[in-house]
């Protein structure tokens, strides 16, 4: 599913600036987490994030487990230091005003699949 | 892609226990090195988790601690000692679930109970040592893939 | 719907207040932060959660939430169990992680219509 796709399905809107390439990846699965060690157990490269913490610390783990996507639930935003970090990272950071559930499931609905444990 | 080691090579980081803002800078940098180095790219994940695993100990429970690498063409060795309470029971701390975290820890999104499994779970070898009063270290080592 | 409708597509494991499960679902909420599901969930919701902490319980209590389904095949620790059991608070486990439990419930509660 492309982060366009995504970006349809969740009606989010783009914090960190996108261009068609990034609009275009591939996004293989997802992982619904407040807690970043089961963001960090599973196996989640090209997987999208759906998350309702926004602190840096969360853009981190991003990294280290490979994720190249994060949506924040709930309408929230992060500040504007962990927006600059994402940024460096290359990592893309998008809100919508679901909440996980809803965006689970709008996602899931449309083909997206979970995470596999590895 | 063959590996770019050709000696060996040895460094370590500060950790500051309760800096979240920086959490994590540590393994990332070390992350950054072995990339650099033409590492396996999932030697290099499991590398990044355990290692952020640890630094994020050090900064939820320690006052300070120190992140030191030693990478050899056979693998890389870590060492992560702090200046924390110490762990009591360590065999209750590796069981998966359980955690000391108070609640505004768990309420930024840690202390689930999975990080000291998530580190062994990573590495080849996993060692931890504590004294109650005085700290943690943690030894772990990730092999190389031998061909 | 009922959470007995799921059972079989989440593959769930009753472990505490089976008599829950037969509750008709009025809402699904999914978060690991206490204070979230504090602020956010309604009464009557089905909780999808990672936490196994003993505070889940309380929490549920508070909201009135129909019941708490842990993801990721977590174990349940006694301490929790127990006192979900006392408070009358079901508590299912699921091997599904939290996005596929929570993708599959919307599915099968949107088809429902």
């Amino acid at each position: 599913m492309t982060l366009r796709e995504i970006i349809d399905i969740l009606d989010a809107t783009v914090i960190t600036p996108l261009g068609d390439e990034d609009l275009n990846a591939d996004i293989r699965s997802a992982c619904s987490a407040d807690l970043m060690s089961a963001v960090l157990y599973y196996h989640t490269p090209d997987s999208l994030l759906i998350t309702g913490l926004t602190q840096a610390h969360v853009i981190r783990t991003a990294e280290i487990a490979g994720i190249k996507t994060i949506v924040f639930v709930l309408g929230k935003k992060p500040d504007i230091y962990s927006i600059e970090l994402a940024e460096e990272k290359k990592i893309s950071l998008l809100s919508t005003s679901l909440c996980m559930y809803t965006a689970s499931g709008r996602l899931f609905r449309a083909g997206l699949p979970g995470c596999l444990y590895k | 892609m063959p590996i770019n080691i050709d000696k060996e090579i040895e460094g370590s980081f500060q950790i500051i226990g309760g800096n979240f803002v920086n959490a994590g800078e540590a393994s990332t940098q070390l992350k950054l090195l072995l990339t650099k180095l033409g590492v396996d790219e999932d030697i290099i994940r499991r590398t990044a988790i355990a290692t952020f695993e640890a630094e994020m100990n050090v900064i939820i429970y320690a006052a300070a601690g120190r992140m030191h690498y030693h990478i050899t063409p056979r693998g890389i060795s870590i060492k992560v000692d702090d200046m924390g309470p110490g762990i009591e029971d360590i065999e209750l701390a590796m069981q998966e679930g359980y955690s000391t975290a108070p609640d505004w820890v768990r309420e930024m999104g840690w202390g689930a109970g999975m990080g000291l499994p998530n580190m062994k779970k990573n590495s080849d070898i996993f060692k931890i040592d504590s004294v109650v009063g005085e700290g943690t270290t943690i030894e772990m080592v990730i092999n190389f893939p031998q061909q | 719907m009922k959470l007995s409708d799921f059972a079989g597509e989440l593959s769930l494991e009753v472990k505490t207040c089976k008599e829950g499960l037969e509750r008709e679902i009025t809402g699904v909420y999914v978060s690991d932060l206490l204070s979230d599901v504090m602020a956010n969930s309604r009464a009557g919701d089905i909780w999808i959660t990672l936490q196994t902490h003993l505070n889940i319980v309380a929490v549920a209590g508070m909201k009135n939430l129909a019941g708490i389904i842990i993801v990721g095949g977590r174990k349940l620790p006694e301490d929790t169990r127990q006192k979900a059991e006392a408070e009358k608070i079901p508590i299912m486990t699921t091997p599904l992680p939290a996005f596929e439990a929570a993708g599959r419930m919307y599915r099968k509660l949107k088809e429902q219509g």
